[in-house]
C-alpha cells in the first residue's frame, strides 16, 4: 500500500517533468518570441481568473466559517473588542479589495502585447504625497480608538470589584477567592505545601488567613467588575478567555492583572449558542510545556443574585490556612515532621 | 576600486585570477577545497547559502508536514512515523514533546536558517558586488567566515534532532523560565543548550556578513554610482544588514544570560520558581526581560526577512513590466521609515505580558505607523505594473504573488498591532495566519522570484519555466487555502501550539478545517520539491543562456560574462551614468547603467 502510494506520488512528478520538459522543445520549435506570448496569455488568463475565484472564495470562506466563531461577547468589554474588529475588519477589507483587484487586474490588462509602449512614469509626488496622507489620516483614527479602549481595559479595577486570583502551574489552574475580609492574601512559593498549600499562601499576610483555594471552577458573577490577579508558580502561563474576549499572562513573581464584567450567565450562554454542554473555558495561550494544550480552566458564570457570603460560609473549613493547620496536627499525631514548612 | 583593472583579458574558465583591493596580483591556481568549499568568492558563497537554506527548507516544510498530520487527524495513528520517528511516534502517534519540538524547530529553522541565512545570505552575496559594481566583498575572508559560522550553527542545530531528550521544544521564542529549566520540559534539557550555542553561532556568521554587506556597499561603488543611482535591491540589502547589525547582539546577550541562568545559578531570568516538587534558590529576575530582549531582536528579524524581498520585487516588477520603478526616491524612504520604526516597536508582541499600559499605547501608536511605509510601497508596486508591457516570467509571477500576499498578511497587521483588537486575538490563529502570510509566504514568494530571476547569472543555464508556473500557481492557491481560513479559527480563540483540540467545548468544531489544511500543506509541500528538482536540474540540465543580458535589465551585473569569473569583470569595472530604472525611456525599451547620458536627454538620477 505505501509503497504504491509513493509509486502513484512520483509517477505524477515524473509527468509533470515531462510536460515541462517537453514544452521547452515546443517552444525552441514554435520560435520562442511565439511561445512566450502563448505562455505569456494563459498566465494573464489565470490572473483575472484567479481574482475572480479568490474574490468568490472569500466569500464562500466566511459563508461557512462565521458561523462557527465565537458568539456574542460575554463581557462588556468585549463588545468593544468586537466593535473595533468590525472597523478594522471594514478598513483593511476595503483596502484588502481595491489592492487585490487593481494588482491582478493590471497584471491581466497590461500583459505583453508586441506593439504595446510601456508608459514612462517614474515618479508623481502629488499622488505619493495623497497615498502616504491617508493611511496616516486612517491609522490615526484606529490608533485613537485602540488606545481609548486600551485605556478603559487597563485602568486599575475599583475598590468594590470581585477580586479573585488565579495562579497557573505546569498544567492546571488555581482560583483564589479571597474570603470574607474580600482581600486576596500574599503568595510566596517557600510556604507551598504539596496538596495542601499548593499556591503557596503566606501566613505572615493575616489577608491569606481565609483565602479559598480551588480547583474546579472559577466562579464568577454576572455583571460584577471582576478584578482578577494572575500569577504563577512555575513558568510562563496565559489566561485566555475568548468568550469574554481577554487574555493576560501568569508570570512567576510579578502578578498581572485583568479586569473585566462577565454580561451572560453559563445558562444564558448555553441558551445563546443552543449546546447545552457549553462552558466558558480558559485556555492557557503561552506556551508552557508538553501539557500545554491541555491546560484547561471552566469559568462559570452566575446570575447576579448570587451570594458570595454563601460560598464564603460554606467553605470555612476549606480555607488554605484551616487544611495547613489539619495537615500539621495530623502530621505531629502521626508523628512524622514536616520538613518542608517553614 | 574601478580603477583595478587586469593584465590582458581573460576569458571565460580560464584560470581567472584572483583579484585583490589593493593592485596586486596573485596567481594562483584554485583548488577544488578553494574554489567549492572554502572559497571566498562572493558567488560562490551566495551558493552555498541557498543550498544550506534550500536543505534547512525542506527539513522545516517537512517538520511541518509532521506536524500538520498530527493536527489535522488527531485520533489517528500513522505507524509509519514510528518506523522513520521511533519513540517520538511511538504507535504512529506524535509524542506530545516531540509536537512541539517540531513547531519550535519549524520556526527557528525557516524565520533563521532560511529566511535569513538563506535569503540575505544568498542574495546579499550573489548581487552587492555585481550591482554596486565590486570585484567582491569589502572582507572576502569574513563572508567565508559568515557562512562558516552558518554552517557550524547549522551542524550544532541539526545534532540536536537526535538528542535523547530531543531537541528545543520551548517554541522558536524560547521564553524562559520554560526554556530555562530542565526540570519544566525535557526539551529544555541537552536540546536548549544546542539551541544557544546555535542561535549564537548564527548570530556571529550574521554580524560578519552584514558589516561586509555596509562596508562593501557604502565603500566599494563604481565609478559613477552615487548612492540615488543603487538599484532597490541594494538599498534592501543595505537596511537589512544594518537592521542585523544593530539587532542581533541584543538577542545574543540575551542567550548568553540565559545560558548563565542554565548553568551558571543566576537569576536573570528566573524568580519564586515551585517545580517538581523543588523551591528553586533564584531571586530577583524577570521572565519578561528575556522577551524584550527577545523581541528587540525578533521584531526588527521580521523585516531583515521581508526587506530583501521587497527589493528583488521592486527590480523584477520593473524588469517585466518594462516600466522604472514607481517612486524611486519614496521607495528608499519608506525602507528607511521602515528601519527606523522597527526598533521602536519590538513590545507589541508583549501587550498582554503585563506591560505597562502606557507603554502598550506608545506601541500600538509606532506599530500602526508602519503600516504607512508599507503602503505606500505596496502602492507605488501596483503603479509599477500600471500601463506596463508584463511578462509573465516564474520570476514577476511570484513577484506579483509576494505583493498580493504582503497585502493579504500586512492589513491582519493593522489589526494586532491594536492592543485593544491583540487582547483578544493574541496567541490565537489569527496571529499565525497574519505573520506566515506576511514574512513566511511572502518572503519565500520572494526568494523564489530572486531565484528565478538570477539563476541564470548563478549557474549560466534557465530554470524550466513552465514547472515555475506550475510551481507558482499551486504554491500561490494552497497558501491562500493554508492561512485565509486560519483567520476564522484564530477569531473563535483558537491557540496556537495546541497538538489536539478535542478536549476543548471552545475548539473542537474545526476538525474538518484543520484537516483541509494539512491536506493542502502537504500538496504545497510537494510542489516545492518540484521547485526543488526543477533548480537542480537545470543546474546541469537547464536551457544555456545565450546572450548576456537574457532579461533585458539595466542594473551592472548583467554587464558580466555568462561564465561567471572570480573578480566578475575581466576588464575594468564599467563606469555607471545613469539609474538602474531607465526602461521605456525616450521610445527605447531600456538603457544600461553604464550608458553615457545624452546630450540632451534628462536623467532622472
Amino acid at each position: 500500500m505505501d509503497f504504491f502510494v509513493i509509486a502513484v506520488i512520483v509517477l505524477f512528478f515524473v509527468i509533470i517533468f515531462q510536460i515541462a520538459k517537453a514544452s521547452e522543445y515546443v517552444s525552441v520549435l514554435k520560435g520562442e518570441e511565439k511561445a512566450k506570448e502563448e505562455s505569456n496569455r494563459i498566465n494573464g488568463f489565470l490572473m483575472i481568473a484567479f481574482l475572480i475565484a479568490g474574490l468568490i472564495g472569500i466569500w464562500w470562506c466566511n459563508k461557512t466559517l462565521a458561523p462557527k466563531i465565537l458568539p456574542v461577547s460575554a463581557s462588556y468589554e468585549g463588545l468593544k473588542v468586537d466593535s473595533m474588529m468590525w472597523w478594522t475588519l471594514a478598513v483593511t477589507g476595503i483596502v484588502l479589495i481595491i489592492t487585490q483587484v487593481l494588482l491582478f487586474w493590471f497584471a491581466f490588462k497590461y500583459q505583453y502585447k508586441k506593439d504595446a509602449k510601456p508608459f514612462y512614469y517614474p515618479h508623481n509626488s502629488k499622488l505619493e504625497a495623497i497615498w502616504t496622507a491617508i493611511p496616516a489620516i486612517v491609522m490615526t483614527v484606529l490608533v485613537t480608538i485602540g488606545i481609548v479602549n486600551w485605556y478603559n481595559f487597563t485602568k486599575p479595577a475599583p475598590k468594590n470589584a470581585y477580586k479573585v486570583g488565579v495562579i497557573g502551574k505546569q498544567f492546571g489552574w488555581y482560583y483564589q477567592y479571597p474570603g470574607p475580609d474580600g482581600i486576596l492574601g500574599r503568595r510566596n512559593v517557600d510556604s507551598i505545601m504539596e496538596g495542601v498549600n499548593d499556591v503557596g499562601l503566606d501566613f505572615s499576610d493575616k489577608n491569606a488567613l481565609d483565602d479559598i483555594v480551588l480547583t474546579d471552577t472559577l466562579r464568577l458573577i454576572k455583571d460584577k467588575i471582576v478584578d482578577m490577579t494572575i500569577q504563577s508558580r512555575d513558568v510562563i502561563h496565559d489566561v485566555g478567555l475568548s468568550h469574554f474576549r481577554m487574555k493576560m499572562d501568569a508570570v512567576p513573581d510579578m502578578p498581572t492583572k485583568l479586569k473585566f464584567t462577565p454580561s451572560k450567565t453559563t445558562d444564558e450562554m448555553q441558551k445563546i449558542t443552543g449546546n447545552s454542554d457549553f462552558v466558558y473555558e480558559i485556555s492557557c495561550d503561552q506556551m508552557c510545556g508538553k501539557g500545554h494544550y491541555k491546560m484547561r480552566g471552566v469559568i462559570a458564570v452566575y446570575p447576579a443574585n448570587y451570594n458570595i457570603d454563601v460560598f464564603n460560609a460554606a467553605n470555612k473549613e476549606k480555607t488554605t490556612f484551616e487544611l495547613v493547620k489539619k495537615k500539621r496536627a495530623d502530621d505531629m499525631a502521626n508523628g512524622t515532621a514536616v520538613a518542608s514548612t517553614k | 576600486m574601478s580603477t583595478v583593472a587586469l593584465h590582458g583579458e581573460h576569458l571565460a574558465g580560464v584560470d581567472a585570477p584572483h583579484v585583490h583591493d589593493h593592485h596586486e596580483h596573485h596567481h594562483h591556481k584554485e583548488t577544488f577545497i578553494s574554489k567549492y568549499v572554502f572559497s571566498q568568492d562572493h558567488k560562490m558563497i551566495s551558493k552555498q547559502f541557498l543550498i544550506t537554506g534550500m536543505i534547512w527548507a525542506i527539513i522545516g516544510g517537512l517538520f511541518s508536514v509532521l506536524f500538520r498530520l498530527q493536527l489535522g487527524y488527531p485520533n489517528e495513528t500513522f505507524p509509519w512515523l514510528e518506523d522513520i520517528l521511533g519513540k517520538w511516534a511511538e504507535g504512529g502517534k506524535i509524542a506530545d514533546e516531540f509536537y512541539y519540538a517540531l513547531i519550535t524547530m519549524h520556526g527557528t529553522i525557516l524565520v533563521f536558517f532560511v529566511l535569513t541565512a538563506g535569503l540575505s545570505g544568498t542574495f546579499s552575496n550573489l548581487l552587492i558586488p555585481y550591482q554596486v559594481g565590486a570585484r567582491d566583498m569589502a572582507s572576502p575572508f569574513l563572508n567565508m567566515l559568515s557562512y562558516w559560522f552558518f554552517f557550524a550553527a547549522s551542524i550544532v542545530l541539526f545534532a540536536s534532532l537526535f538528542l535523547q531528550t530531543g531537541a528545543a521544544s520551548g517554541g522558536w521564542t524560547s521564553y524562559p523560565p520554560l526554556s530555562a529549566l530542565g526540570d519544566a520540559s525535557d526539551g529544555s534539557k541537552a536540546g536548549m543548550d544546542f539551541w544557544l550555542i546555535a542561535m549564537s553561532l548564527f548570530i556571529v556568521s550574521s554580524l560578519l556578513g552584514g558589516l561586509n554587506y555596509i562596508s562593501t556597499i557604502l565603500n566599494l561603488r563604481t565609478k559613477g554610482m552615487s548612492m540615488t543611482r543603487l538599484p532597490l535591491t541594494i538599498w534592501a540589502f543595505f537596511f537589512t544588514a544594518i537592521l542585523g547589525v544593530l539587532s542581533f547582539p541584543v538577542l545574543l546577550s540575551g542567550a548568553i544570560l540565559l545560558i548563565f541562568d542554565r548553568h551558571l545559578g543566576t537569576s536573570f531570568y528566573l524568580s519564586d520558581i515551585y517545580i517538581n516538587g523543588k523551591v528553586l534558590s533564584n531571586e530577583g529576575g524577570s521572565a519578561v526581560l528575556f522577551q524584550h530582549l527577545f523581541w528587540f531582536l525578533g521584531h526588527p528579524e521580521v523585516y531583515i526577512i521581508i526587506l530583501p524581498t521587497m527589493g528583488m520585487v521592486s527590480e523584477i516588477l520593473a524588469i517585466s513590466s518594462r516600466k522604472p520603478i514607481f517612486g524611486y526616491t519614496a521607495m528608499i524612504g519608506s525602507m528607511f521609515a521602515i528601519t527606523v520604526l522597527a526598533f521602536l516597536v519590538w513590545a507589541h508582541h508583549m501587550f498582554v505580558t503585563g506591560l505597562n499600559p502606557i507603554a502598550g499605547s506608545v506601541f500600538v501608536l509606532l506599530t500602526l505607523l508602519i503600516a504607512v511605509p508599507s503602503a505606500v510601497k505596496v502602492f507605488n508596486w501596483i503603479t509599477t505594473i500600471w500601463r506596463g508591457n508584463i511578462t509573465f516570467t516564474s520570476a514577476n509571477m511570484f513577484s506579483i504573488g509576494m505583493v498580493s500576499m504582503f497585502i493579504s498578511g500586512g492589513l491582519t497587521g493593522i489589526w494586532l498591532g491594536n492592543s485593544a483588537i491583540d487582547i483578544h486575538l493574541h496567541d490565537t490563529y489569527f496571529v499565525i495566519a497574519h505573520f506566515h502570510i506576511v514574512m513566511g509566504v511572502s518572503a519565500f514568494f520572494g526568494m523564489f522570484a530572486g531565484i528565478y530571476h538570477w539563476f541564470p547569472k548563478m549557474y549560466g543555464r534557465f530554470m524550466n519555466q513552465t514547472l515555475g508556473h506550475i510551481h507558482f500557481w499551486v504554491t500561490l492557491v494552497g497558501a491562500y487555502l493554508i492561512f485565509w481560513p486560519m483567520h476564522y479559527e484564530g477569531m473563535a480563540g483558537m491557540p496556537r501550539r495546541y497538538l489536539d483540540y478535542s478536549g476543548w467545548e471552545s475548539f473542537k468544531h474545526f476538525g474538518s478545517l484543520n484537516r483541509m489544511i494539512s491536506t493542502v500543506a502537504i500538496i504545497v509541500f510537494a510542489a516545492q520539491l518540484l521547485f526543488v528538482f526543477n533548480f537542480i536540474y537545470s543546474i546541469f540540465k537547464g536551457r544555456k543562456v545565450k546572450e548576456l543580458n537574457p532579461w533585458k535589465a539595466t542594473s551592472l551585473e548583467w554587464t558580466t560574462p555568462i561564465e561567471r569569473i572570480h573578480g566578475n569583470w575581466p576588464g575594468e569595472i564599467p563606469e555607471v551614468h545613469r539609474w538602474a530604472y531607465d526602461y521605456g525611456k525616450d521610445g527605447k525599451d531600456f538603457i544600461m547603467q553604464t550608458e553615457p547620458v545624452g546630450e540632451n536627454e534628462k536623467i532622472e538620477h
